[in-house]
């Protein structure tokens, strides 16, 4: 049974989509930012990939310096905002909370995070002037959370960056991805545009590049290249009946429902092939567009899946079913999608193997492959002597994120295979000192 | 049973629980309602001379997320006409005749003195209380702490008193001054039956960031105000104690006040000497109401102590209260750590290290859990103090409780140091680590 109505209106569409972790009004903000213990060399600065001084940050909150407080998160995560909504906080930051090992709630960094930024952001407060101008040019392939804070960097060290980005709007899968109840277009678009502002990086949309004579244009005419290109469309799963009407990639479902809201229409019946992050989001925001049922199946055990709990928890919270140790054969119908062929599995000395006359079939209108994102190896080709490890990710020089053609730098799920958007906060702004030493000692 | 009871210098009350002088006991309606909830007497809002009030009275500290941990006011004695208060202090009386009502009185001249003596008298107090305390606005006008500061008028004007009242009169002391002992002494030998103290501490709590002016701010100017609330209870308590350990001064009764909240406050006021409490900002903060935990917790003290009245245990602690010369110097105690509670916030640590004697040292193997290194610890308790979880971290005691060794007594045995190299030198041979390790880091 369904759980949500299927919303009809945009305030319907919100209300299935309620913000997970609401922006704290001044009084909840005070009384949490109070419990803070100013720990010594804190625990959670260490588990925050950006290794914001989180300490600092929410005693400025206390002390009502809620500027400075946006400052400090700012200077070390360019997608402050963005970040505390989105990150899963509960094996970061606060999961690393000293309050946890007296089984005390840990301080709601993520939301205090966001009550820092969005408070400069909502108030237009600026932090940031551009570094004076050092004559020198960057390209940014990719307008991603990668790719965004590498601009801010560079730009603050004076160097002109133009970013280019084949979508219409910016910040990558945040804006495109990331499940509407973390965070909403207008905050994505709002703490770009923030930044944009003082900043002053320039970001050329609806620009792919795609050929090998661009990249030679940009090899000549600029002093150093970026690729936060992040990952590819939805990978094939090569099965039959993948063509069919209505089988369609997590990914691009996702990017669909965040472009249009409530005007996706969702069929009754979803199955959700896959056991990772985007698998759970998926089948979440199916159930939450008010499918009758929807059913989660993954190839291997609940155990070993790759999602977090809680977002598995999240999904079942949603109405969504979960159907472990399963593989499908075959996607059925007649055009349109109209059921999956399904294969137990069972693991035998460490080996998945499927188990004979298992096979059974559930019918459904719609099928959502989680499958994994393909790597942008197409794109990579087009760059001499640029390595590649056996996962199709651009090796970088960790210290740098330099790659192995020295003239470009790379950061992001193009390096990871798919992390989060602070991992790429992280890797833009690594990228950016890093060409600003090598430009440096290059001269 | 126990009996809450007091006779305090002939006044009779229900319970040791006053309500101050103050804004709380403004009429006759706040201290009916204030014994209809448990209050066993009140201290009327100081009755004199016509007063104009200002608006905006009242300034604050808040330390973290508590609000008014010390409090602010500059108001003056009661701006309500005379006759009305007599005539409200009247009726209190016809409906709670065995509850005490104590007339706060602040005027000049002894003319003044003797008649408004005489109308209390005849509006049914119970007893008098001088006030010698207001440090701001009365006393530029020769009132308040200006005769609480200068004992030769203070023992005149209760001298004055003394000669017209028939009813017992409280002295009540200004904190401002160096030694309390002096104001005490001259009320005592003015003839005075009883002291209360304290009243407020001259003080400017805040300075407004941006009229440039203290707070609280009227019209862009403010004044010193009166200090009072849990922050000043420290001070309060040492003053009490003085007079309660004056062989000239502690045959007569003190009433205890300032930043008295919780019945802990009110045991700790009657420890040092105290036989009744009074209560103003606790009132003001969360209304009568307060009463009944101050009540529960006194009886349940007495119960588990075995005690039937307060005078079973009134002053008990003052015998301990000694001069540093007579303690114990070969009393040895050592923080230790309780490892399953310790939830490694390292701000022990740090405490110690900074602020103390580098007795602590990090864990080495990644738990956070520090140590404590027990040559180095000279038992201040910083770091004990600083814990932020119950009974983590204890002071245990080692040495052999055996010797008991004074400063006094040694400087009887003529075995004090004499000079800093001394081997009996206190610090000598104790471990400090080299400056230039400060800088290990920068090395
Ligand atoms: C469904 C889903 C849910 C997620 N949920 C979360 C979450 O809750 N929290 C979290 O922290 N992370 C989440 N992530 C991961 C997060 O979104 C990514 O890790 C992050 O966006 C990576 O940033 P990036 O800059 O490397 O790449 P991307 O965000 O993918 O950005 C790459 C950009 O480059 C552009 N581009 C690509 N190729 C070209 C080209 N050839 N020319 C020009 N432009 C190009 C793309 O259009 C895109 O805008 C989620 C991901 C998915 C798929
Ligand atoms: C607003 C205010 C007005 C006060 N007015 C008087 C007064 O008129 N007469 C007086 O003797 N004390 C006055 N006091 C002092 C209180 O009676 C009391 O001595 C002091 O506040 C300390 O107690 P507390 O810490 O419980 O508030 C006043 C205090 C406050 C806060
Ligand atoms: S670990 Fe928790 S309590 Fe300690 S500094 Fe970080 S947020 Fe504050
Ligand atoms: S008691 Fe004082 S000296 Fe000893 S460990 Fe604690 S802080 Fe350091
Ligand atoms: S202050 Fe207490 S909780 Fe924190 S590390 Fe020290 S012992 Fe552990």
């Amino acid at each position: 049974m369904a759980e949500y109505k299927r919303p009809q209106s945009e305030e319907e569409f919100e209300y299935n989509f309620k913000p997970k972790k609401p922006l704290m009004n001044d009084t909840e903000a005070y009384y949490e930012s109070s419990r803070c213990l100013y720990c010594y060399d804190a625990p959670c600065i260490k588990a925050c990939p950006t290794g914001i001084d989180i300490p600092l940050f929410i005693k400025q909150i206390n002390t009502k310096n809620v500027k400075g407080s946006a400052q400090t998160i700012y200077d070390a995560n360019w997608l402050g905002n963005a970040c505390a909504t989105v990150c899963p906080t509960g094996v970061l930051c606060e999961g690393a909370c000293v309050y946890n090992h007296q089984d005390v709630p840990p301080l709601q960094i993520g939301r205090l995070q966001n009550y820092a930024t969005s408070h400069v952001i909502s108030s237009n407060k600026g932090l940031y002037k551009p570094g004076i101008s050092n004559g020198k040019k960057v390209a940014v392939i990719g307008a991603g959370p990668a790719g965004i804070a590498c601009a801010c960097e560079l730009r603050l060290l004076g160097y002109d960056v133009i970013i280019y980005e084949a979508k219409e709007k910016p910040s990558g899968l945040t804006v495109y991805g990331i499940a509407p109840y973390k965070i909403t277009n207008k905050e994505v678009l709002d703490e770009v545009e923030y930044l944009q502002n003082q900043l002053g990086f320039i970001i050329k949309y609806n620009t792919p590049i795609l050929k090998r004579e661009q990249l030679a244009l940009f090899e000549k005419t600029y002093d150093a290249i970026f690729l936060g290109v992040g990952l590819g469309a939805t990978a094939q799963i090569k099965i039959k009946g993948e063509d069919l009407e209505n089988v369609v990639g997590a990914v691009e479902f996702i990017e669909e429902l965040r472009m249009t809201h409530h005007e996706l229409k969702i069929p009754e019946k979803v199955i959700v092939l896959g056991g990772g992050n985007t698998a759970m989001d998926a089948a979440s925001e199916a159930a939450r567009m008010g499918a009758e049922e929807t059913i989660l199946a993954y190839r291997r055990s609940k155990e070993v899946k790759g999602a977090y709990d809680f977002e598995y928890d999240l999904a079942l919270g949603a109405g969504v079913r979960g159907l472990f140790n399963v593989t499908p054969v075959e996607i059925l119908g007649n055009k349109k999608v109209e059921a999956v062929k399904f294969v137990k599995t069972e693991v035998i000395d460490a080996k998945l193997q499927t188990v004979t006359d298992s096979e059974f079939e559930l019918s459904c209108d719609m099928v959502i492959k989680a499958t994994g994102q393909a790597k942008q190896r197409t794109f990579f080709d087009l760059i001499p002597n640029l390595e590649i490890d056996s996962k199709s990710r651009i090796v970088v020089n960790e210290n740098t994120n330099q790659t192995s053609n020295a003239k470009y730098f790379a950061g992001g799920d193009a390096i990871n295979g798919g992390a989060e958007v602070v991992n790429g906060a992280y890797d833009g702004k690594l990228a950016a000192k890093g060409i600003d030493e090598w430009l440096k000692t290059k001269a | 049973m126990i009996d809450l009871s007091i006779d305090f210098a002939g006044i009779k009350s229900p319970n040791p629980f006053w309500l101050a002088s103050a804004p709380p006991t403004n009429s006759g309606y706040q201290i009916m309602k204030a014994f209809e909830a448990g209050w066993g007497g009140a201290v009327w809002k100081t009755l004199g001379v016509p007063t104009i009030n200002v608006s905006s009275r009242y300034g604050a500290i808040n330390y973290r997320d508590t609000r008014m941990a010390g409090f602010s006011n500059i108001e003056l004695i009661s701006d309500r006409p005379l006759e009305d208060n007599l005539r409200e202090m009247e009726e209190v009386k016809k409906y709670f005749p065995n509850h005490a009502v104590i007339a706060s009185l602040m005027v000049d001249t002894r003319e003044e003195w003797i008649q408004i003596i005489k109308d209390v008298e005849n509006a049914g107090a119970d007893g008098i209380e001088l006030n010698f305390g207001c440090p701001h606005g009365m006393c530029e006008r020769g009132m308040g702490s200006a005769v609480g500061q200068e004992p030769a008028v203070l023992k005149t004007i209760v001298e004055w008193v003394m000669d017209a009242a028939k009813i017992p009169v409280i002295t009540k002391l200004s904190p401002n001054i160096s030694h309390i002992i002096d104001p005490g002494l001259a009320a005592v030998q003015g003839g005075t039956d009883a002291i209360s103290l304290v009243n407020t501490f001259k003080s400017i709590v805040g300075v407004d960031l941006d009229s440039y002016a203290p707070y609280p701010v009227v019209d862009g100017k403010g004044t010193n105000g009166g200090y009072c609330g849990p922050a000043v209870k420290p001070i309060a308590l040492n003053m009490v104690k003085d007079l309660a350990q004056h062989q000239e001064i502690n045959h007569v009764p003190i009433s205890g006040i300032g930043g008295i909240e919780t019945w802990r406050d009110v045991v700790e006021f009657m420890l040092l000497g105290a036989t009744s409490v009074q209560v103003c900002t606790a009132a003001m903060h969360y209304g009568f109401g307060i009463v009944r935990e101050m009540e529960s917790g006194l009886r349940q003290f007495m119960d588990d102590k075995g005690y039937q009245t307060i005078y079973d245990f009134a002053g008990k602690a003052l015998p301990n209260v000694t001069e540093w010369k007579h303690l114990n110097l070969e009393y040895d105690v050592k923080a230790q750590i309780n490892e399953d509670k310790c939830i490694g916030c390292d701000l022990c640590y740090i405490a110690c290290d900074d602020g103390a004697h580098q007795a602590i040292s990090l864990s080495s193997n990644g738990n956070r859990i520090p140590s404590i290194i027990d040559e180095n610890c000279v038992g201040c308790n910083l770091c004990a103090l600083v814990c932020p979880v119950e009974d983590c971290i204890t002071m245990e005691r080692v040495d052999d409780g055996k010797k008991d060794n004074t400063w006094h007594e040694r400087t009887e045995n003529n075995t004090i140091p004499v000079t800093f190299n001394d081997d009996r030198a206190g610090g000598k041979g104790h471990y400090v680590p080299e400056p230039i390790e400060a800088l290990k880091n920068r090395l």
